[in-house]
């Protein structure tokens, strides 16, 4: 089993308390940094470990902090993006809800790097539980003199507060966030002005995933150097994927980049196979906007290697013989899955989903899912699944915010992978109904149980 | 500084280079220029701050970023929203990706859109009308029912008929910016979002006729001119009077049918954007010729089908093609005088006494 920095000790009994989480080794990056470090050496030690963002685009987390901008007398926000809510995703809900102080560790030495006097965590809304665990956990930080003016001496002040969405997945896009955020209706911005020059209130803002920020914690303590030599390549330290679907273990795992999907799927320490002994038949690898892939391509690339879990091996071929390491919502299909119908679930949740700005989203999103249910329920024709296709061409990279990209993607690999399937349901209107399409060609390479 | 702030950024579109201020946006450099490399625009309008980059109709591609960094844009980008940089080369009518993605748009933005042509006031001077005459498909592939909201009376003298908006927000950013409290915005979320007053509470303001003027489409629409004429059977003519109301500029268009004025609208400009709000009491309350003083016949676009009857006061629309082109002429495929039997050039009609008879020809050939 891989080496765990975040969650290491959530198995402590009572470490969602300060005195178990502090007994056990907690705040002393927030110590190490205040005491030991200017702001700008905490950004080049985040730059020097290579650690990239762990909402889905993977963008290097130092080099955004360095974007920022800093004009004399504005304030500066740092804004926890705890909005998770893309289908197939639960990581930082079960790093909120068993180690808060986690998070407001990483939160106090992220805003100590970025200048930030008031940092918010914004919150999904369904979320409501672990709002109050937070609460709790701020509270308790406070007390004990971790937040509040003058922190250890050092001359930094840091005020968090909690803001709770109200259940829209769109507030998960940056901007949209900053939106609802200064209370207004979450439509994400055009860009530019990007968040780092004009974000909450016109005031430079990083928004950074749950995971990233609480990566910083062990960053800190270790070392960024230490921390650059776990994982492989640009994929350094570790990851945390949500593993669901057919698998007799899904939950929360904690990977170090090196391990290979097949380890991931099949290994005991992590998802344990499929049950029944049932084959494999496609996986989403990083959550419901990424590209599904079948599993002739899952387990290894077009070019013959074994796919690693990571953020190059994942997306080694390109969209046409990829996918991406995304947010690490790890969603496993066996055999009896039908990808038509599954499809049609995503496209209705982006449908549902999108925010009504701008028009490729708009009407794309809602045109898919109905094409989309007339396949499913048999009504399709063949020219449907070419004008699917023409419809996923035209709204992605056409839209304001990623989620028309998001909405794209999906129905764009799964007829790129599974077109055999879409015709076989046109092609069988009754029989869709009955049973599902099974294995055909795109099975593993491995022996069934 | 100062010096550095007054240097001009040059800008080539479509083959075409200017010169425009820093912080212009690519699609008022092309307005500038004019002509057919001008993006179609729905959500944007100039006088509305923070309107713009929604409709993504005006979407361009980017060849170049810039003298500096002259690495092209990896997606297309809303020509509204995106401000031009020294040496940016752009791309709008020459790009078969801009052409395709903006068909794409124009067939999005007309599934829902019931193309109630024949029955809609805005009918010839509508701009979805324009844009899917030029980018749209001639048959839809859209086989469901289209969204259908009732329709709104919003007060006295608008009328909200929800099922022929675009979702440009243009009217909540009127409301936003002219009035001093917004009473109507956008409710739900995707394609079920509507604009819509909190419970249908009536808008009572004195430039909330101007949301009319800003909508793109038919949706919000004079209830005090619906159904009345036809757009193109009126003659608009330019005029003013002195209104009490200090915010208002009393210049107006007014649109006569015979002597009878049929409707008030603020003046627009050759894009569609008017040149300055104008009050209700202008708009809906002075519908006589004795309330204004005339100014003249409005310019119209040769183009518009307003233009039609009309034989003074058209403007001619401008040609960029050579210039796009590169200086090239389109090739002519077929010489009419080559192949045609009829026309013959080396038979001088001039020199015919009377008008030219078929059988001047066919005499000729006898010869």
């Amino acid at each position: 089993m891989g080496r765990k920095l975040l969650l290491e000790k959530a198995a402590v009994e009572g470490i969602r308390s300060y005195e178990v989480y502090r007994r056990e080794g907690g705040y002393l990056s927030v110590e190490k940094a205040l005491k030991n470090m200017t702001p700008d050496q905490v950004t080049d030690e985040v730059k020097k470990s290579g650690l990239r963002g762990r909402g889905g685009a993977g963008f290097p987390t130092g080099l955004k902090w360095s974007f920022i901008a800093k004009p004399e007398g504005i304030p500066r926000h740092l804004v926890c993006n705890a909005d998770e809510s893309e289908p197939g995703t639960f990581k930082d809900r079960y790093l909120m809800e068993f180690l808060p102080h986690l998070l407001i560790e990483g939160l106090i030495v992220s805003s100590y790097a970025l200048g930030s006097n008031t940092t918010y965590v914004y919150i999904r809304g369904e979320y409501a539980w672990i709002l109050e665990i937070l609460e709790q956990a701020i509270a308790e930080a406070k007390n004990n003199g971790w937040l509040g003016k003058n922190i250890l001496g050092s001359g930094f002040d840091c005020e968090i507060y909690m803001h709770r969405g109200a259940g829209a997945y769109i507030c998960g896009e940056e901007t949209a966030l900053i939106e609802s955020l200064e209370g207004k209706r979450g439509n994400p911005r055009i860009k530019p002005p990007f968040p780092a020059v004009k974000g909450a209130w016109d005031r430079p803002t990083v928004v950074n995933n749950v995971e990233t920020l609480a990566a910083i914690v062990p960053i800190i303590n270790m070392g960024a150097e230490e921390y650059a030599k776990i994982g492989v390549g640009k994929s350094t330290g570790t990851k945390l994927i949500s593993a669901c679907g057919n698998i007799n273990k899904p939950g929360v795992y904690e990977i170090d980049m090196t391990i290979s999907v097949e380890e991931f799927i099949y290994g005991e320490e992590y998802c344990g196979g499929i049950p029944g002994g049932k084959r494999l038949k496609a996986c989403i690898p990083g959550g419901s906007s990424v590209p599904i892939l079948p599993a002739n391509l899952l387990l290894k690339t077009a070019k013959g290697e074994t796919r690693i879990m990571n953020y190059e091996s994942l997306s080694d071929g390109g969209f046409a013989k990829g996918s991406m390491m995304g947010s690490g919502g790890f969603i496993v299909f066996d055999e009896d899955q039908c990808v038509v119908r599954h499809t049609l679930t995503l496209a209705r949740f982006y449908h549902h989903e999108s925010c009504g700005q701008c028009s490729p989203c708009r009407e794309g999103t809602g045109w898919m899912e109905k094409i989309l249910k007339n396949i499913e329920y048999g009504k399709g024709k063949h020219s449907d699944i070419d004008l699917l296709w023409d419809i996923q061409r035209k709204i992605e990279g056409n839209t304001i915010c990623p989620l028309g990209d998001a909405a794209a993607w999906p129905v764009a690999a799964a007829i790129r992978h599974f077109r055999d399937e879409f015709e076989w349901h046109v092609n069988n209107p009754v029989e869709c109904q009955q049973h599902n399409y099974g294995l055909a060609h795109y099975a593993d390479a491995l022996e069934p149980a | 500084m100062a010096e550095e702030q007054k240097k001009l950024f040059k800008v080539t579109i479509d083959n075409i280079t200017i010169e425009v201020e820093p912080g212009t946006s690519i699609l008022n450099a092309a307005r500038k220029i004019g002509g057919d490399i001008v993006p179609p625009a729905m959500c944007y309008y100039t006088r509305l701050k923070g309107s713009g980059g929604k409709c993504r109709t005006c979407l361009v591609e980017v060849a170049a970023g810039s003298t500096a960094d002259p690495r092209p844009m990896p997606k297309l980008v809303a020509s509204c929203r995106t401000n031009v940089m020294d040496g940016m080369v752009v791309k709008n009518i020459t790009s078969d990706k801009v052409i395709d993605a903006r068909n794409g748009i124009v067939e999005f933005l007309l599934i829902n859109h019931p193309l109630d042509c024949p029955i809609c006031d805005q009918a010839g001077e509508c701009h979805l009308q324009d844009l899917s005459y030029e980018h749209g498909l001639e048959g839809t592939r859209y086989e469901f029912p289209r969204r259908i909201f009732e329709k709104h009376d919003l007060g006295p003298y608008i009328q909200l008929h929800m099922t022929r908006c675009i979702l440009c927000f243009r009217c909540v950013y009127v409301a936003d910016q002219l009035t001093e409290k917004r009473e109507h915005g956008i409710l739900d979320r995707g394609d079920h979002s509507e604009i819509a007053t909190y419970i249908k509470k009536s808008l009572d303001h004195d430039f909330i006729g101007n949301v009319i003027d800003v909508c793109p489409v038919g949706a919000l629409t004079d209830r005090t001119f619906r159904f009345k004429n036809r757009v193109w059977f009126t003659k608009p003519v330019d005029a003013h009077r002195e209104c009490n109301n200090p915010k208002c500029c009393g210049k107006v268009t007014l649109w006569y049918r015979g002597e009878e004025v049929f409707r008030v609208t603020a003046r627009k400009d050759q894009w569609g954007e008017v040149d300055d709000w104008i009050c209700n009491e202008c708009r809906f309350e002075k519908k006589l010729t004795s309330d204004w003083v005339i100014e003249g016949p409005t310019m119209v676009n040769r183009h518009s089908v307003i233009a039609q009857g009309h034989y003074v006061g058209v403007e001619k629309p401008q040609e960029v093609l050579y210039d796009v082109l590169d200086g090239r002429k389109p090739r002519l495929f077929m010489d009419i005088h080559k192949i045609s039997e009829v026309n013959e050039p080396g038979r001088d009609l001039s020199k015919i006494e009377g008008p030219a008879h078929s059988t001047d020809f066919v005499e000729h050939k006898n010869k």
